[in-house]
């Protein structure tokens, strides 16, 4: 299974974590440091699975940001390392050419889209395209969610509109004059 | 900057949130912002706030991602689940998800509105649940929620089932007595179209089968489902929806292969079904993509599992050896990994592969090299030592100290199993220790000694060799170490000239003083460890009787290393100044010559035949200690029969006793087929009987293979009173190799009703007459009795 997903940039700044093990923050913390200081030193030709303790680190980099997956032997590093690429093509599909930005003005979106893909340290699903069906009719809920409020606001604003030109118009005639 | 007023009653948006952290400048700013923040989102949280409170918790979590804590907010999350928004529910899931886990005791809490949603019209509010508790869930929730998940699998939609499926898993994981609940509804799983079902389906298989072997038993018959499925998906031409760079769906492929080699490991019916599947996989999947280098990489690695037919781990070899010549370093590593498993069990197969696996430990990645390292010792074997020897010595020289330890330990162990001749293993040994300088563990040091005290013939040689080496440098620890107490114990063959010329090399003719000069040189040097200089002082002790003329120099040494700061050489000196001074006339015994240390036996076929025995003996402690008593005197049942058993790196007779072991019934087993087969030839050598006294009679019953005679020792009691604690030793002269096994029990029954079996093999290759000392130890009656015999008079068909 996959114990943690990681994804810090070039300097070391987390920007999505995901534990699938439940550990406190400073361990959290402590992991997310050590990766880093393990991945950064390592050249650009080097193989991208590294031993880490009793679990392998499987890392890609991708321009920015390091994607870093901690998985146990259980699992087989290749297929992991075809999967971080596949997450990593859901996001361009959905940000649009992702950067590093998307992902810190985004960081909920991301972990809902780590939702879909995983759950528990395992992979729910691997297709892309189905995810994003997925999402996107989630973000349609959410947005009915807040639109049935504006909805709602919207047509009291304009029967009140409605009623003071009424009004207005009641007035002027009673009165001769103009408002 | 500006902060955000505390008197507004919207508080400031995530993004805004961000912005303001992301311009803070130094880490104190930063913090600074992040507390203002988390102390007005505690404020809002105590007020109750409805509207904005998904939004809080919202930069909650992002302020938790930074590595600030964020514990508070958990209660929040409780209500925002309970909440009947969308966005509330969403935002208190993931919130849930990331600060709550098992430790907390809050998170019980979520069980009933789980329990709710789990139940929910729309389905991504169940999708939601599910995900939080397969993320989160514990044992009390997992029995509390398992009947809702298995309804939930059984479900028609797929969104639901997939989700549904991976929470069994993890139930399963944290309550493994729900298993069953689970069990019945994994089958039709399986038939499902939809391929992330299929996908989280193998998981809980495997899941299951990890768990539980009996379910495993009954998973075996799904194989030929599973067979079906994988040849469809290769089979079936270009999908859409499931297509990673012109493979259909490889991820569901991979964990189908998963799937069958747990299947398919030790059983020899399913890996059957499975030979034909797995060839065509090898063969049809192409290897430029990466894509379909995992897949081959996982079908390799299920041939090699399970019981497959030759041809296919030929197959499966080739494959690994096209991934080592490929350029990508990702499949190298892999290939080196899984080679590495396959040579223990196959190693001429990856033999071939040799040249490519040494041109690895060129490589510039340090996993790669840590790989081929590990290989390439694995696949020593005596034709090519010597080469690798010489490849392994040049790759000593350039890797990193890391890998120097353990490149040296395997390097000893290897020529300690391989080695051609004594002399080589000497000559390379001293050439290892010398590129690696001080990264040597002590137990080479001591396992070195021990070899070169073994080999007689090569003592002065040695010496020779070693002091060529020190007398220019004397920085390299171990090398140091080794030398001073070759130098101690056989300076002065050296200084005679008492050995063989090395070809070639120019004569070294040295004098006593020389020799006392280098070993002062290392006691004094401030840069030598301790453990250095307690090895030169001990040499130089040794010294003082085999050159006479240094005797005062080293007296002289020893009086000023009296005073020393170190505890270790000061009792040292104190004690050999004693020794020059009260007591002189044991001097020379004491300091004399050390017979043969004795190293752990190992397997040499080019040494004497060794003796294979149950306990191994100890290295000799650390050998410059203070008493140079011989260590193990050889015990006194060989002296009885005066010849001395070789020493030679075998073990000593009195641990030739054995104690029952706890697989009885299985050797019992062994022992009755042996006797049961070999009946007819027992006819031909009468038995003998080799003790009868007190009661207790034990009679010999002998086969025999040519050099090989196995003797069965029956023990009976014809006494009223049981024996228990039963002992049986045994003892054969020189020319003998005697084995003996456990016996299948140490109590002998009263009135021969029971007796003890056991085995003794006797190898007699000069075909001498057999001659045994036997020696029993036992409890009879609540006294301890022992017994002795010796034995003459064994049939002649035994030996001749």
């Amino acid at each position: 299974m996959i114990k943690a997903i990681l994804v810090f940039n070039t300097r070391g700044q987390p920007r999505a974590i995901r534990f699938f093990e439940s550990c406190s923050t400073e361990l959290q913390q402590k992991l997310i440091r050590e990766s880093y200081q393990i991945i950064s030193k390592r050249d650009i030709n080097a193989c991208n699975f590294v031993e880490y303790n009793d679990n392998k680190l499987i890392y890609r980099q991708y321009a920015t940001l390091y994607f870093v997956f901690v998985i146990d032997s259980s699992e087989s590093e290749y297929d992991i390392y075809e999967l971080i690429h596949i997450f990593v093509q859901c996001l361009d599909q959905y940000f649009e050419n992702v950067c590093e930005l998307d992902l810190i003005f985004h960081s909920d979106k991301v972990n809902h889209i780590l939702n879909e893909f995983f759950m528990g340290g395992f992979i729910v699903e691997r297709s892309p395209d189905l995810i994003l069906n997925d999402i996107r009719t989630q973000i349609r809920l959410e947005r009915q969610d807040s639109g049935v409020l504006k909805q709602m606001g919207s047509k009291i604003k304009s029967v009140v509109d409605t009623k003071t030109e009424k009004m207005k118009l009641d007035v002027e005639k009673k009165f001769d004059i103009k408002l | 900057m500006k902060f955000p007023d505390l008197s507004m009653s919207t508080p400031v948006r995530l993004r805004d949130l961000i912005r303001q952290i992301r311009s803070a400048k130094t880490a104190a700013e930063e913090r600074a912002v992040v507390q203002k923040e988390c102390a007005y989102i505690r404020d809002s949280f105590r007020d109750e706030d409805n509207t904005w409170r998904c939004r809080n918790v919202a930069k909650l979590l992002y302020v938790s991602l930074l590595g600030y804590p964020a514990h508070f907010g958990q209660l929040e999350c409780l209500k925002l689940i309970a909440s009947t928004r969308f966005t509330d529910k969403r935002i208190g899931y993931l919130g849930a998800m990331l600060l709550l886990d098992e430790r907390q005791d809050i998170h019980v809490l979520i069980t009933n509105s789980l329990k709710n949603d789990l139940n929910h019209s729309n389905q991504y509010i169940t999708g939601l649940a599910l995900c939080a508790l397969g993320s989160i869930c514990s044992p009390e929730m997992s029995r509390d929620l398992g009947g809702e998940v298995e309804r939930l699998m059984k479900s028609t939609n797929p969104y639901l089932k997939k989700k549904a499926v991976l929470c069994a898993v993890r139930i399963i994981r944290k309550v493994p007595e729900q298993f069953d609940v689970f069990q019945n509804s994994v089958r039709s799983l399986l038939t499902e179209k939809n391929h992330g079902v299929l996908l989280t389906a193998t998981a809980l298989v495997i899941e299951m089968c990890q768990q539980n072997t009996h379910a495993l038993q009954s998973f075996r018959k799904l194989v030929p489902n599973l067979v079906r499925i994988l040849k469809t998906l290769i089979m079936s031409g270009y999908s859409p929806e499931h297509d990673v760079s012109g493979i259909s769906d490889p991820f569901l492929q991979v964990h189908l292969l998963r799937l069958l080699r747990i299947l398919g490991r030790n059983d020899s019916e399913a890996s059957e079904a499975m030979n034909d599947i797995l060839a065509q996989v090898s063969t049809n999947t192409e290897n430029s993509k990466n894509v379909g280098n995992a897949i081959l990489y996982e079908t390799v690695l299920t041939i090699m599992d399970i019981k497959s037919e030759s041809g296919l781990r030929v197959l499966a070899v080739n494959i690994l050896g096209r991934f080592l010549l490929n350029n990508d370093k990702n499949i190298r590593y892999v290939a080196l990994n899984t080679l590495l498993r396959v040579v223990h069990v196959d190693q001429n197969a990856v033999q071939r592969h040799r040249a490519t696996i040494v041109e690895c430990l060129k490589d510039a990645d340090v996993s790669i090299k840590r790989r081929a390292m590990e290989l390439c010792f694995a696949l020593i074997n005596p034709n090519n030592i010597r080469t690798m020897t010489n490849e392994m010595l040049e790759f000593l020289g350039t890797c990193e100290t890391e890998f120097k330890a353990d490149c040296t330990s395997n390097m000893f162990l290897a020529m300690e199993r391989f080695a051609p001749s004594k002399r080589w293993h000497v000559d390379q040994m001293i050439k290892v220790l010398t590129t690696a300088g001080n990264s040597v563990r002590d137990d080479i040091v001591s396992s070195l000694i021990g070899i070169i005290s073994s080999s007689s013939d090569l003592h002065g040689y040695t010496a020779r060799q070693l002091y060529k080496i020190i007398r220019n440098d004397i920085t390299q620890q171990p090398l140091v170490q080794v030398g001073s107490w070759t130098l101690g114990e056989f300076g002065d063959l050296f200084v005679n000239g008492q050995y063989e010329q090395p070809h070639g090399e120019e004569h070294i003719q040295v004098t006593e003083n020389e020799i006392t000069d280098i070993l002062e040189r290392v006691l004094n040097w401030s840069i030598s460890t301790v453990v250095t200089r307690e090895y030169a002082i001990n040499a130089l002790m040794k010294l003082s009787t085999r050159f006479p003329n240094c005797s005062d120099r080293i007296q002289s040494i020893m009086t000023y290393y009296a005073c020393n700061m170190n505890l270790e050489l000061q009792t040292r000196a104190v004690e050999y100044t004693s020794l020059f001074t009260k007591h002189n006339l044991i001097r020379p015994s004491i300091v004399e010559r050390m017979p043969v240390l004795i190293s752990n036996s190992s397997s040499n076929p080019n040494a004497n035949e060794q003796q294979e025995q149950i306990y191994q003996e100890e290295n000799p402690s650390n050998d410059a200690q203070i008493n140079h008593v011989p260590p193990n005197e050889p015990v006194d049942l060989l002296k009885l029969l005066d010849e001395p058993i070789q020493t030679n790196g075998s073990i000593h007779p009195h641990e030739q006793q054995q104690n029952p072991l706890s697989s009885n019934p299985l050797t019992d087993l062994l022992f009755g087929d042996d006797t049961s087969h070999n009946h007819l030839n027992n006819n031909i050598i009468p038995p003998m009987v080799a003790l009868d006294k007190n009661g207790l009679r034990i009679v010999f019953t002998f086969e025999r293979e040519d050099t090989l005679l196995t003797i069965h020792s029956k023990a009976t009691n014809a006494t009223q009173y049981p024996i228990t604690n039963f002992i049986f030793k045994a003892a054969v002269p020189k020319t003998f190799t005697i084995e003996l096994y456990p016996p299948n029990s140490t109590i002998i029954p009263a009135n021969n009703s029971g007796e003890i079996h056991q085995i003794i093999k006797i190898l007699n290759p000069n075909k001498d007459k057999l001659r045994m000392r036997i020696k029993l130890n036992y409890l009879f009656n609540n006294s301890s009795m022992g017994d002795e015999a010796e034995l003459n008079t064994f049939p002649e068909q035994c030996y001749n």
